[in-house]
């Protein structure tokens, strides 16, 4: 009966009022705007990267399709339910990530797929999704700010997945999954000194992580990223050619289907992680502008809705989930444009990949589970 | 658990995390600033370097075609290879109008109407962006010095040295050897494109079809910095391509040489076999054509004209030709009557002209009106007596006759080393069945025994026949190709003792078919005169079973393409056969006329060993005496 001694007494008057549609279905429209305005600008671009074959766009539809009634499905779920349930999912997360380990499909030198034959899927996607609600589930059980106990086991909530991710080995999604839980902490009121002694630990640590964990791919990425022009033909070769893309769009760009850089085949997985170059190319800075403005609307909405979640758990939730997104957003177009390193990270909504897609609907159904959650009886 | 919460302040805690909300709030429009400020810097400010990077400093990855492998004949000489040669390219992306540009170049050098149709077929299929449509091959000097000096002028048009195949002994080969041509759609469906990246051109017939994967190579790429234009400024890095293997064939261009001289003007097939080897020395379809015409492409009009030939120049008559054998395929009959009990060497049968299945009323003439008497096997292969195979194919049936055609390669493939070769008829119940849905009657067995009726070969088959009889039974997979790759790799079939029979069998065979040449009443006998050697050899004709009477071609034409279709087969010399030869004169009347051309093939090939062995002792000569030397 955790819940019932964090109810807050004041917030029990607007509960009596009589649901709204949108209440009684569980879905937030606002939300539901913005993220079909971003599905339909990435599809619009998706047409163009796509070599004027409809076939990525015409698989990307059908798994927005999946993915809006995974996200219904989602959201018809009470965040308690959620909170209760989601250990299991996340241990089946990990056993499944252990299992890609030993017996997963490789891509490029990594293992990171599971095929069961007619689908293939990567697992660290549903850990991306279950961990900052797992944490937060384990948060929300004490008081908070968390004490120290807390912390270190949350620690291990987070890193366990996160070097599961690592040894695949596939670096940006470890860092990502450890963003999700990480901000959970942070959301949670972690205090400022545990802050400060992890900021500390990581100066140490990251020469470490440099020198005995990352491999030769990761650290080569990260070099490029600092100086692209040393390794032309290689590794610095993608980031040379969108940076190309991107910069010579200029302010108004070169117009649909008219970029030359990822027309003539210069640019890279254009349809997939490098899409924000061939935007930025054909519709110059005016379209960036644009599309981060929809990614800008999303967070704060998302953030409202941690505003005004009902309960602990809500907000951290959806805090999480928000930044994960956002965080999703700033590492690809960080990455494509030079400022990060390039670790394989789809820009949400926009690049091409039914996984991807799939486990952000669901995100989104959460999210509009939190929204709508209904006060009990108790609330008044 | 529950004493920590009785602590919990709901009002405090949502405070703090909405404080942490806002906080990340902040945090995610710093970040975002920093995004914003990172495209503004690059597209913005840095826009104009950018543009230039993107539209004048290309760095292009190009594919660098391999070298196609050439192809040489067994004693080295050059069959197949690729000469540098200018062409003539328009790259459509940067061209203003190809319309007008094609219409300047025809201005300035002259475009022929073939070439037009055959860049507008060539246009509309797909290429990677900036390859050129090829427009003319073979530029000649002057071509090229008015094109650099226009070029200027004529932005899009790309003039580059590339190496088109060329086949020096044009259509002496062009059946056997094939040639490339351009990769067609359904071919560009079907191929890996990673392998084909740059090239193109594919084997189409023959050889360079039938061994495209050895001679293709592996493609190499070289990252090049162009200009807006598209000259290349710099190869930045290069992985070389790995050139095709070359091949080394069994053929002998001489032996070829002189079969097309002996042929010219007939239509014909010669094809012969190395008895030991398997491999085939000559393979030759009369008329022929050049296969340089079809390496670039042909013309509509001058395909259509070797296509509507009447001599059909284009078919390959040695693989795809079928022909009812004849008497060719007495001896391997008589060897399968030997062998199987049915006759023996003092088995005879009274010929008196014609024969009659019991209670039949039909005749089977004998080609000799009166018949030829009392005749053995010996006489009866001789003197290609029908009446004496109508008996033993009678007594025999026609389950002993497909035995043994089939086991001397008849009806089935030769699995030689080239495209789809016809597969002929070698009539059996069964077959008969199938293919005509009717039972077998006694009579068709009477046909087949002579080599008529539904019996049908190729030319090959019957040169694989006879080098089979050749060797006592044994047969070996004919082929073309020697060795591929600086004669490393050698191919060698291996010999399958397909027919067994005793040896007095063979002999008594071999007799008949040396009487054939060298006998007084041989059917070859005048042909045979003179030889230093001895050869056993066998006559047939092959009635022309139709022809289309065509109103075009007048009586005298019509009469001579009615004729019968003259066969010879035979190998020499008899002891240690060398080589066995078939050979198809269509509408040859007699014959001594095919068996003439064997001859002439023979005694060629006898030449040219004897000249081999000449040279080749004077090179041990040489070397014994640079050995003393030093």
């Amino acid at each position: 009966m955790a819940d019932f001694l964090r109810r807050l007494p004041e917030g029990g008057v607007e509960g009596t009022s009589k649901p709204s549609f949108w209440q009684r279905v569980h879905l937030d429209p606002i939300l539901l705007c913005i993220v079909y305005a971003i599905l339909g600008i990435g599809t619009f671009v998706l047409i163009s990267a796509g070599e004027s074959s409809l076939y990525y766009v015409k698989r990307q539809l059908v798994f927005a399709g999946i993915g809006t009634i995974a996200m219904i499905v989602v959201a018809q779920l009470p965040p308690s339910f959620m909170r209760r349930w989601v250990w299991p999912v996340y241990v089946f997360g990990i056993l499944l990530l252990l299992v890609v380990l030993f017996f997963g499909a490789g891509a490029k030198g990594a293992q990171r797929w599971i095929d069961l034959g007619v689908i293939s899927f990567q697992p660290s996607e549903i850990v991306k999704l279950t961990l900052p609600i797992t944490v937060a589930a384990f948060l929300s059980q004490g008081p908070l700010p968390p004490n120290l106990g807390r912390v270190v086991t949350t620690l291990v909530l987070v890193l366990t997945p996160m070097g599961l991710v690592l040894k695949q080995p596939d670096l940006g999604t470890g860092m990502l999954i450890a963003a999700s839980g990480f901000i959970v902490l942070f959301l949670a009121g972690l205090k400022w000194r545990y802050l400060i002694a992890a900021f500390v630990l990581a100066l140490i640590g990251l020469p470490l992580l440099w020198l005995f964990v990352m491999h030769d791919y990761q650290r080569q990425r990260v070099l490029t990223m600092f100086n692209p022009e040393a390794d032309k033909l290689g590794a610095g070769w993608n980031i040379i050619q969108s940076k190309t893309a991107i910069g010579s769009g200029g302010w108004s760009g070169k117009g649909w289907m008219g970029g030359t850089q990822s027309h003539l085949d210069f640019l890279p997985e254009g349809h997939t992680d490098f899409i924000i170059a061939v935007l930025a190319e054909e519709f110059g800075m005016r379209g960036v502008l644009f599309l981060l403005c929809f990614y800008m609307l999303f967070v704060v909405r998302g953030f409202w809705i941690s505003l005004n979640a009902k309960s602990a758990f809500g907000r951290m939730v959806a805090g999480a989930l928000t930044f994960t997104l956002f965080v999703y957003v700033f590492v690809n177009m960080g990455m494509v444009s030079g400022i990060l390193p390039v670790v394989g990270v789809p820009l949400p909504l926009v690049s091409y990949g039914g996984t991807s897609l799939l486990s952000l609907f669901m995100s989104f159904g959460v999210l509009m589970a939190i929204a709508t959650e209904k006060r009990k009886l108790s609330d008044k | 658990m529950s004493d920590f919460q009785q602590f919990t302040d709901p009002r405090a805690e949502r405070r703090l995390q909405q404080q942490r909300v806002m906080i990340v709030l902040a945090l995610v429009f710093l970040l975002g600033a920093c995004l914003v400020a990172r495209y503004y810097f690059l597209q913005i400010k840095q826009h104009e370097r950018y543009a230039t990077l993107s539209e004048e400093n290309r760095v292009h990855v190009r594919p660098v075609p391999p070298t196609r492998g050439l192809v040489y004949d067994r004693n080295g000489v050059i069959l197949a290879e690729n000469r540098p040669s200018y062409t003539l390219s328009i790259v459509r992306e940067r061209a203003v109008d190809v319309d007008q540009l094609l219409a300047d170049l025809k201005d300035l050098i002259g475009l022929t109407e073939p070439e037009l149709e055959q860049f507008q077929i060539q246009r509309k299929q797909y290429r990677r962006p900036y390859e050129g449509v090829e427009l003319r091959f073979r530029l000649n000097e002057e071509e090229v010095a008015k094109l650099a000096v226009n070029e200027f002028r004529l932005p899009g048009i790309e003039v580059e040295v590339e190496l088109i195949r060329h086949y020096p002994l044009g259509e002496i080969y062009a059946h056997t050897l094939g040639y490339v041509g351009r990769i067609n759609e359904r071919e560009q469906a079907r191929f890996d494109p990673d392998l084909y990246d740059g090239t193109r051109v594919t084997g189409k017939i023959g050889i360079e079809k039938q061994y495209e994967d050895s001679l293709l190579g592996l493609v190499g790429y070289e990252y090049v910095e162009t200009d807006a234009r598209g000259n290349v400024l710099r190869v930045l890095e290069r992985e070389d391509p790995v050139a095709g293997q070359n091949l080394w064939l069994h053929l002998d261009s001489r032996l070829q040489k002189k079969i097309y001289e002996l042929l010219e003007g007939k239509r014909a097939s010669i094809v012969a076999i190395d008895v030991e080897t398997g491999g085939v020395l000559a393979m030759a379809s009369v008329p022929g054509f050049d296969p340089n015409l079809f390496v670039t492409g042909i013309s509509n009009r001058a395909y259509n004209a070797l296509l509507n030939d009447l001599d059909k120049p284009l078919y390959d008559r040695s693989i795809y030709g079928q022909y009812p054998p004849g008497s060719t395929v007495k001896p391997i009959y008589g060897l399968a009557g030997l062998a199987e009990g049915v006759i023996d060497s003092s088995f005879t049968v009274p010929d008196y002209g014609y024969f009659q299945l019991p209670n039949e009323e039909r005749r089977f003439r004998d080609w000799k009106k009166e018949g030829h008497g009392e005749v053995d096997l010996r006489i009866a292969i001789e003197q290609s007596c029908d009446v004496y195979f109508y008996e033993m194919g009678y007594r025999g049936g026609i389950d002993m006759l497909s035995k043994y055609g089939d086991l001397f390669g008849l009806g089935k493939p030769t699995g030689i080393d080239l495209p789809s070769e016809s597969i002929g008829v070698m009539p059996s119940r069964d077959w008969k069945r199938e293919n005509r849905g009717i039972a077998w009657y006694p009579g068709d067995t009477i046909n087949a025994s002579i080599g008529q009726g539904f019996t049908l070969t190729t030319p090959l088959q019957l040169a694989n026949m006879t080098a089979v009889l050749a060797r006592r039974g044994a047969n070996i997979t004919p082929s073309i190709i020697r060795a591929m790759d600086q004669a490393e790799f050698l191919f060698e079939n291996i010999a399958v003792q397909d027919v067994v029979a005793d040896e007095q069998h063979w002999d008594l065979v071999y007799q008949g078919m040396e009487d054939v040449m060298h006998s007084i009443r041989g059917t070859a006998y005048r042909i045979g005169v003179g030889m230093d050697y001895q050869m056993a050899g066998k006559t047939g004709t092959a009635q022309v079973v139709s022809i289309e009477q065509d109103a075009e071609y007048d009586s005298e034409q019509l009469k001579e393409r009615q004729r019968d279709h003259a066969l010879f087969v035979g190998f020499a010399p008899l002891e240690n056969p060398s080589i066995a030869v078939a050979v198809i004169l269509e509408n040859g009347e007699h014959s001594s006329a095919a068996a003439e051309l064997a001859r002439a093939l023979v005694d060629e090939w006898r030449l040219l060993q004897q000249q081999d062995d000449i040279d080749a002792e004077a090179e041990i000569e040489v070397a014994a005496v640079r050995e003393v030397g030093t």
